[in-house]
């Protein structure tokens, strides 16, 4: 029998969380590779737009990371990305899909374990909830 | 600019229910700015849905599009082309916008997206209120720039009711008091002789409780 192997999308904002990320891969602290990095400036930028998309193409499960709050680079950019994971969760919730599968967290540039945990512990959540269910129904709509 | 709020995702299921293929259209004007229509409202809506039906097994084509407004029928023919591709149109404009579309396009089911709300400004990013009831008779030059028809909940005329506390409104402790605000305002601009000034009762047949009204406009017929 095939194991899940999920899907992970995960934004990264470059000044604290993808630098995080990258510190985690140079001190060898290994995470799944089932977690693909979406490096990006700040994760304000990051459009409930995004979040849905990722899932609707097949994403497992999507990871926002970034700054602690009150040091983000662009000020109040990662509370944006906050009040949007919130908005995803709930309307994912409405649908029947689970609020779980889009998470928000937050670093600081040289935290490369918290990236690390964090992307294990995710990947286990999601494996655990099983495939987007996005994915077993497009299979029975096609046939 | 005209406020809306998209509908509970449940009842959108439910219209959609017996279709395969529809149109959802957005509206690049009011509820855009609100957040409820635009472009990318469409396309968190069409996500919302098409993840929605999958999840159970059923397919549903979702086409997105917006167009610069949904009230004129300039840009309401720009769909003529390709409506015939549709089983319906899920439009996420105002309720202008719904019946334009519907008026143009008799045989095909038009449904709105969103709940029209109110003619109302923002206050602060996110947080938008009513100021305008459409009354046909503004009074605004009198009152210091606060309107009594929209923003008294018993659009009185002449001062506050005895509901009045503290600066709010007895039905809701959230709500400014009208006359409070047109009293403060008026005495910071040195004017309380308009206050003074006995507003007669209002025609209210320029309003709403004449029945649909209509502006024709002779210098611009063609």
């Amino acid at each position: 029998m095939s194991e899940f192997e999920p899907i992970i999308v995960a934004f990264a904002c470059e000044y604290c969380a993808y630098t995080a990320a990258d510190m985690a891969g140079s001190l060898g602290m290994s995470y799944p590779p089932n977690v693909k990095i979406i490096r990006v400036p700040c994760t304000g930028k990051v459009d409930t737009l995004h979040l849905m998309r990722a899932l609707q193409k097949g994403a497992d499960g999507v990871l926002v990371a970034g700054c602690h709050l009150g040091d983000c680079h662009y000020k109040n950019g990662n509370l944006r990305a906050q009040q949007r994971v919130d908005y995803v969760s709930r309307l994912l919730e409405e649908i029947g899909i689970g609020g779980q599968r889009v998470m928000m967290t937050f670093m600081s540039a040289g935290q490369g374990n918290v990236f690390a945990q964090v992307a294990n512990e995710f990947t286990e959540k999601i494996r655990n909830l099983g495939p987007n269910p996005v994915k077993l129904g497009a299979g029975k709509a096609a046939a | 600019m005209i406020t809306a709020v998209r509908k509970p995702l449940e009842e959108i299921m439910g219209f959609a229910a017996p279709y395969s293929r529809v149109l959802l259209l957005g509206c690049n004007e009011c509820v855009t700015v609100c957040y409820a229509g635009g472009r990318k409202e469409v396309g968190i809506l069409a996500s919302a849905l098409s993840m929605a039906f999958l999840k159970e097994g059923k397919k549903l084509d979702i086409v997105e599009q917006t167009l610069e407004r949904q009230c004129d029928p300039e840009y309401v023919e720009e769909i003529a082309q390709t409506i015939d591709q549709y089983d319906a149109v899920f439009s996420m404009a105002c309720g202008c916008g719904v019946q334009t579309v519907a008026g143009r396009y008799k045989d095909k089911p038009v449904y709105p997206m969103v709940n029209t709300m109110f003619m109302g400004a923002s206050e602060r990013q996110g947080v938008w209120a009513e100021r305008c009831a459409g009354c046909g008779d503004c009074v605004l030059g009198r009152t210091g720039g606060i309107c009594p028809v929209a923003r008294c909940s018993k659009r009185i005329f002449n001062g506050p009711c005895g509901g009045s506390t503290k600066g709010k409104c007895e039905i809701d402790p959230g709500v400014d008091c009208a006359w409070q605000l047109i009293w403060d305002r008026l005495k910071a601009l040195g004017r309380t002789d308009l206050y003074s000034e006995i507003i007669p009762a209002k025609d209210w047949r320029s309003a709403k409780d004449g029945g649909p009204r209509r502006i024709v406009r002779e210098d611009l017929l063609s």
